[in-house]
């Protein structure tokens, strides 16, 4: 390739100075071998990932555990008053869970049942759409690089840009409302009805991420030898026989990821949606963590131990859902 | 070798001069600051003689959303990372961290004797000195509707305010609605997405808040009475949803609405005049007309936006020389007149407001005019610390109410419970 | 039905088209449609004016109102076709318009006024591309300094994020001590937990640190990505340990092993955590949006969120700017997408 001819001194330049650099770390770091050993040096490798991960991770983690006993206002956690179980209490004084008026943080339960209804919605819809699109994208077509490709683009636009984008096409006088017009319906207001704009959060939350999902399992697909196929053929099975005992069993490990990356996904769903309605209509789209950044950062009393309580139920429940499907899984695996 | 030597002293010589520059570099303070209109530019202006006639300092202005300033502004300033002055409205929630003026200014008896003494006081707690001088309002507000006066004479309505002293909010609701029919206007009515915006309907429905013990009570016949109101306008979409419904969490404008000659009466303030002006140009007649008046008398609601100078700061002697310089009549009077705000300065006597615009001459008139008629209600719930932990939990509550999510009484309950919280969670720390 | 089925299991090998071929073949053309159909879209509005912008139904190509210089009027003039009322069409200008009813004039005899109802005239347009959205946008977005923040940010971030991801899965995947176990649950379980839930104590965190309106506090915190960490063990786990157990042999140190073994054979999925990175660090908004006030740091996405919030109303240049910001990954993905997707396919989730 012509590309490669040019990029060849720049290739032999980069080379030779990455040797240098070897040969100077070598001789840097060798006497720390001597006295670590080489058994200690893994301390070294790990120990830069690992400070940046407890200083802006993990501390600030243990940080809003704390927060989660304190009440107040104040910013900072040494001016605030310890309150015990106070906020969790408050969380979950409620005569009926599924009737968040009934409850003393409405608010919070509503967003607990929203955030309920859009993780099973949209994993399931998210999992279908990548599993049909892989395996499309599996047989033998032309140009399969490039529609490959199509499908990947979405992800990489920013929460941001993608609320924007769809925010133009629904709006009233967007042109999806054009569309209708021209086809004989009625214009509707897609983010100002309920159901419509919880089903419009789904969509573009598929949108934006199918791609990736597309692309875990469309390896798994590739994985799959076709001798396999052609036993189940010999066999006499039918195409749906052979999809239900060969692609899918073989695929369980990737759809295995998927299912559980797109689930914790979809519970954490927060800047798409509130960039794209705000929440809204009313709470209609108000999920557990907008909730939490309200309650917290956003609103003008900023009650930061609610907040933190409200973050680790969150946590809490997340925790139990990845457990109990690291352990189908597994039985799965073993079966 | 020989490049790489040339290279080493030019950098060297780089370092060299800005270290040296960096000695005698003027001090650098900053504002933050947000837009409504223009008057960003104007204070620009300002702030450029000002750096011409003192090089020692220099003022840089970050603009940001008016979100910025409502969430992320106070968190900044209370982990002492703020800037050294700020344009902000929620002056409560800084309360505590301001840099008191008075030691630092010339002459700070003008200050005193320049705004209203309730004023100047609402960025003081208990703990501060009673005469600290934290800021100064650079802006006064007054709620107070707008009408598109074109889709009145197409419409062959009359103006229910040319005739008549005291016009209900129904009278103009009917009013509105029967000129949007005839000039198949999309909507009749509309009211920003703000607790703001609906006290001072509110008010004069009869709402009263405040409790002598210092309690609040949301659920009084005149509350409810704006609150139905509201819904009403809702229930038979004479408003567009957009504003109240869409918006999410936040305050949303209905302005677009308005310019765009979709609505034939919009409430709103004083700080729209600007906007009025610049985006809906000759394309029809609009007008402001006084507030509609109802059982509690007629009111808006007082604002305004204070500029203040925080504490941290390491240059509180500059800041000062700064906010002198802002606060002074010239400057004031300048700014006030290019923005065309209206001013919360007692002292700018006669005001040549720069616009062509007989409109917006006519509407300072009356927004004006409306500064006398405000209730005491309604400077108390402004200035008196509880503007935000009232206002938000009315304005997300009642839109639960419009779409459905809460009844009524459901909603009046929830506010109550929301403001009780607030101001607990408040005064628990 | 049949077809259906056998579209479930098809795998690659046959030469003619089938109906099933035809369906995955329309399937993927809808699919290519609606993935970029919203972006084209974007990019079309980017280009009109504020008028054609709120024109319904909208138009796909940006169109503009012809305008005329009258003579006794300052601004140029909108022209129209007006109809009038004996049937002729002549060509008007509109000095304004009030309620339903225009005045206009004929540009070459601009002393008269003419009076028509605004339902007889249609505006004289042609196609154009209004690139004043992104020279006013630009201009008034600070968009350049924004753009250099977001450059700086990406790459050094990114480095950083390879460099001790890369050490650390090197330790994790290759090394037996004690507390390996803890390290690595502790990793992925953060993962449960979102940044924006721990908005407050992270800021306390920078704010202690000193990073607080520096670009190192958005490019440092977020080098230690649970996912890049994850993904290289997974991948250096497949590496043979022989090949390290001779390098020791010859004498070779541990950071030779990992500088001149362990990281030329993880190209491919450093190339996808690269990947990752740079698309993570560009759309970053939350972290940099509570690190950074100063608006001479902005990086994009906070200048274009901050932008959004106060020209809620100025479609024109908010199109504009973000069809920039998104305009760099676009080309970025243009070049590389063979090797982005592939690379995922083959090493992301082994």
């Amino acid at each position: 390739m012509a590309i490669k001819r040019i990029l060849s001194p720049f290739n032999w330049l980069l080379s030779t100075v990455y040797h240098l650099i070897i040969d100077l770390v070598d001789l840097l770091m060798r006497p720390l071998q001597n006295i670590l050993g080489v058994r200690g040096m893994a301390y070294v490798f790990i120990l830069p990932n690992l400070l940046v991960f407890g200083i802006f991770i993990l501390f600030p983690m243990l940080l809003n555990f704390y927060y989660a006993f304190t009440g107040g206002t104040e910013l900072f956690p040494e001016n605030r008053p310890f309150v015990g179980m106070d906020n969790l209490n408050q969380l979950f004084t409620c005569e009926d869970f599924l009737s968040p008026n009934s409850c003393r943080e409405d608010l919070f339960w509503r967003a607990v049942l929203n955030t309920g209804g859009y993780v099973i919605s949209q994993v399931a819809l998210l999992v279908f759409m990548a599993l049909i699109t892989a395996l499309s994208l599996n047989r033998n077509i032309r140009g399969r690089g490039f529609f490959r490709s199509v499908f990947f683009y979405p992800v990489l636009l920013s929460p941001v840009v993608v609320a924007l984008i769809w925010r133009w096409i629904l709006l009233q006088d967007g042109v999806l409302n054009a569309i209708l017009v021209s086809l004989g319906g009625e214009r509707i207001s897609f983010l100002l009805n309920a159901q419509w704009a919880q089903f419009w959060v789904i969509i573009i939350s598929v949108w934006a991420q199918m791609g990736f999902f597309t692309l875990i399992l469309l390896a798994g697909l590739q994985a799959i030898p076709t001798e396999f196929y052609e036993a189940a053929g010999i066999d006499g099975a039918t195409a749906w026989q052979s999809f239900w005992n060969v692609t899918l069993p073989l695929l369980m490990p990737n759809l295995f990821v998927v299912l559980v990356l797109s689930l914790i996904r979809a519970v954490q769903v927060f800047d798409q949606v509130f960039n794209f309605t705000g929440g809204g209509p009313g709470t209609a789209t108000t999920y557990m963590v907008q909730y939490v950044y309200t309650t917290g950062f956003a609103n003008q009393t900023k009650e930061y131990g609610l907040a933190a309580a409200a973050s680790l139920v969150m946590a809490a429940f997340l925790l139990i859902l990845t457990v109990i499907q690291l352990r189908l899984g597994r039985r799965g695996e073993i079966s | 070798m020989k490049k790489l030597l040339t290279l080493v002293t030019l950098l060297a010589l780089i370092v060299l001069a800005t270290s040296v520059a960096a000695q005698d570099a003027p001090v650098e303070l900053r504002i933050t600051w947000y837009d409504d209109g223009s008057e960003g530019a104007v204070l620009r202006d300002l702030l450029d003689r000002f750096e011409a006639e003192n090089p020692d300092i220099k003022v840089i202005v970050d603009t940001v959303a008016y979100q910025s300033i409502l969430e992320q502004l106070p968190l900044q300033v209370e982990a002492g990372e703020g800037p050294d002055m700020a344009r902000v409205t929620n002056f409560d929630a800084y309360k505590g961290f301001y840099l008191d003026l008075r030691p630092h200014v010339a002459d700070a008896a003008y200050w005193d004797a320049s705004f209203a003494p309730s004023v100047l006081a609402a960025l003081r707690t208990a703990d501060d000195p009673a005469d600290a001088l934290f800021g100064f309002p650079n802006q006064f507000t007054v709620t107070g509707p707008y009408i598109n006066r074109t889709l009145f004479e197409q419409a062959g309505v009359e103006v229910p305010s040319d005739t008549m002293d005291a016009v209900t909010w129904e009278e103009w609701t009917a009013a509105a609605q029967a000129v949007a029919e005839a000039t198949e206007t999309q909507y009749a009515i509309a009211m920003d997405r703000s607790g703001h915006r609906f006290a001072g309907p509110a008010f004069s429905q009869g709402a009263m808040l405040f409790n002598d013990d210092g309690s609040i009570t949301i659920d009084t016949p005149g509350f409810r009475s704006m609150a139905d109101l509201l819904v009403r306008w809702h229930q038979e979409s004479l408003t567009p949803a957009d504003v109240w419904v869409g918006a999410g969490g936040t305050y949303s404008p209905g302005l677009p609405f308005f310019v765009n000659g979709q609505l034939v009466m919009y409430m709103s303030g004083s700080w729209q005049i600007g906007a009025l002006v610049r985006d809906v140009g000759d394309a029809f007649d609009w007008q402001a007309v006084p507030n509609p008046t109802g059982p509690g008398g007629s009111t808006g609601m007082p604002g305004g936006t204070m500029m203040v100078a925080f504490a941290e700061t390491e240059h509180p002697a500059e800041v000062a020389r700064v906010m002198d310089y802002l606060v002074q009549v010239d400057t004031l009077k300048e700014f006030t007149e290019r923005t065309l705000f209206i001013p919360a300065h007692l002292g700018l006597g006669e005001l040549n407001f720069q616009t062509d615009s007989a409109a917006a001459q006519a509407a300072l008139v009356t927004f004006a005019n409306e500064v006398p008629k405000l209730s005491e209600q309604a400077y108390q719930l402004q200035f008196g610390g509880q503007a935000f932990a009232i206002n938000n939990p009315i304005r997300d509550r009642l839109t639960q109410v419009i779409t459905g999510e809460l009844t009524m009484d459901d909603a009046v309950a929830r506010i109550q419970q929301d403001v009780d919280d607030a101001l607990a969670a408040a005064a628990s720390s | 039905m049949r077809t259906v089925l056998t579209f479930l299991t098809n795998t690659r090998g046959k030469k003619r088209l089938s109906l099933s071929d035809w369906l995955t073949y329309g399937y993927l053309l809808l699919g290519t449609f609606l993935m970029f159909g919203p972006v084209i879209w974007l990019v079309m509005s980017s280009f009109k004016t504020q008028a054609e912008l709120i024109r319904f139904p909208p138009r796909l190509m940006p169109y503009r109102q012809e305008v005329a210089t009258v003579a006794g009027y300052d601004e140029p003039l909108a022209l129209y076709d007006v109809t009038l009322e004996d049937g002729t069409i002549r060509h008007l200008a509109q000095v304004r318009r009030v309620g339903i009813e225009a005045q206009m004039v004929d540009p070459a005899a601009p002393e008269e006024i003419i009076r028509v109802n605004i339902n007889q005239r249609t505006p004289v347009e042609t196609i154009y591309f209004s690139l004043e959205n992104y020279t006013l946008g630009t201009e008034r977005f600070n968009f350049w300094v924004y753009l250099g923040n977001s450059v700086v940010v990406t790459v050094a971030a990114t480095a950083l994020t390879l460099l001790i991801n890369s050490m650390a899965a090197f330790a994790l995947s290759k090394y037996q001590f004690p507390g390996r176990d803890a390290v690595l649950v502790t990793t992925i379980g953060t993962l449960l937990v979102p940044l924006s839930v721990i908005l407050i104590p992270v800021f306390l965190v920078l704010q202690g640190m000193g990073m607080l309106n520096n670009l190192s506090g958005v490019i440092i915190p977020a080098a230690a990505t649970p996912t890049g960490v994850f993904l290289l063990r997974q991948y250096m786990l497949t590496i043979p340990d022989e090949l390290l157990e001779s390098a020791r042999i010859d004498g070779a140190s541990e950071w030779r092993i990992y500088l001149q073994i362990i990281l030329p054979l993880a190209r491919p999925a450093l190339a996808v955590l690269t990947i990752f990175s740079v698309m993570w660090r560009w759309n970053d908004f939350l972290w940099p949006k509570i690190v950074l006030s100063k608006s001479e740091l902005f990086t994009l996405q906070v200048g274009l969120a901050s932008f959004g919030g106060e020209l809620q109303v100025q479609w024109d240049l908010l199109l504009a700017m973000t069809v920039l910001t998104l305009l760099p990954i676009t080309f970025i993905f243009a070049f590389l997408q063979r090797y982005i997707t592939s690379g995922i396919a083959t090493t992301g989730m082994k």
